[in-house]
């Protein structure tokens, strides 16, 4: 599983990698699941329909996220616009 | 003569005060930005770092949404994104949406109804990355436009409840929105008689491969 995070200047960037099934690896991504979101992340999870649709799914909790995920993408929180 | 040549002079100078004070104003106000932002440590405007951030950031959209949106916004620079599919009783058919959204790179979002063109609302919303890696807080284009697709088919409710609600027109001209759904409409045509075309072409080798 793949954490990726949305970057000014950058692109995405890979802010974290590792094996959810492995206790290790996944501690490692609880703690930066956290972080990400404890900074004022959006965290979403891009999804594949078996017709081709494509969707996605906004996590809150680490638990959220499915066992086969491969990337869960991390951008700032939305705010209002021009008033 | 004299006095009215010194008046003159001083009128002018008073008019050309006048018309230079905004002028160096800004550009006083711009150096003092650029020195508070060398400052700061942050790193200057590079072209080339916005033009590869854009380009990785293309890469990741087109990797989440799937071909039509893919073609949608490379060749249109707009997606449309059906509206009410996030309900939370999972209804993800699109019959009976009634709405539909317009999502620009750092643009506000606009409402409309397909079947009419009638524009609803605009919703104002950004993503700002306060960390500002680079002095700015905004996301690459690209990444703008996911950001909003995947918050819009994520949650809906909770992206339109963040954003500001304007009627149409106060931040993207109506007239050009129109002729984006026109644009669209014709996009869609042209895609859906390559499809047949190419179906039917298929076809026709299938039958002569039979036939051989």
């Amino acid at each position: 599983m793949k954490f990726l995070r949305m970057r000014p200047g950058y692109g995405e960037q890979l802010i974290a990698e590792g094996d959810p099934a492995i206790a290790e690896d996944e501690q490692r991504l609880v703690e930066e699941f956290r972080r990400q979101l404890d900074g004022g992340m959006w965290a979403a999870i891009p999804t594949s329909a078996p017709d081709g649709r494509r969707e996605a799914e906004m996590v809150h909790a680490f638990e959220d996220i499915p066992q086969d995920t491969s990337r869960v993408i991390f951008f700032p929180r939305a705010a209002g616009g021009a008033r | 003569m004299t006095v009215a040549l010194c008046a003159t002079t001083i009128v002018v100078l008073a008019l050309l005060w006048e018309v230079a004070m905004p002028w160096i104003d800004r550009r006083v106000e711009a150096r003092r930005a650029r020195r508070e932002r060398r400052a700061a440590g942050a790193a200057p405007y590079d072209p080339g770092r916005e033009r590869r951030a854009e380009q990785r950031a293309r890469e990741l959209l087109k990797s989440c949404v799937n071909e039509e949106e893919w073609g949608m916004y490379r060749d249109l620079g707009f997606l449309r994104v059906w509206g009410g599919q996030s309900r939370p009783q999972g209804a993800r058919e699109l019959q009976g949406v009634d709405y539909a959204y317009l999502v620009y790179p750092h643009k506000p979002i606009v409402a409309y109804l397909p079947q009419t063109g009638q524009l609803l609302n605009e919703y104002c919303v950004e993503f700002p990355d306060e960390a500002r890696p680079y002095g700015t807080p905004r996301l690459p284009d690209s990444d703008d436009v996911l950001a909003k697709w995947m918050a819009l088919k994520g949650d809906e409710r909770r992206l339109i409840s963040e954003a500001n609600l304007h009627l149409p027109g106060r931040q993207v001209d109506t007239r050009q929105v129109q002729r984006d759904l026109w644009r669209l409409g014709r996009w869609e045509r042209e895609r859906l008689a390559r499809a047949s075309r190419e179906a039917s072409e298929r076809s026709s080798r299938r039958a002569e491969t039979a036939d051989g």
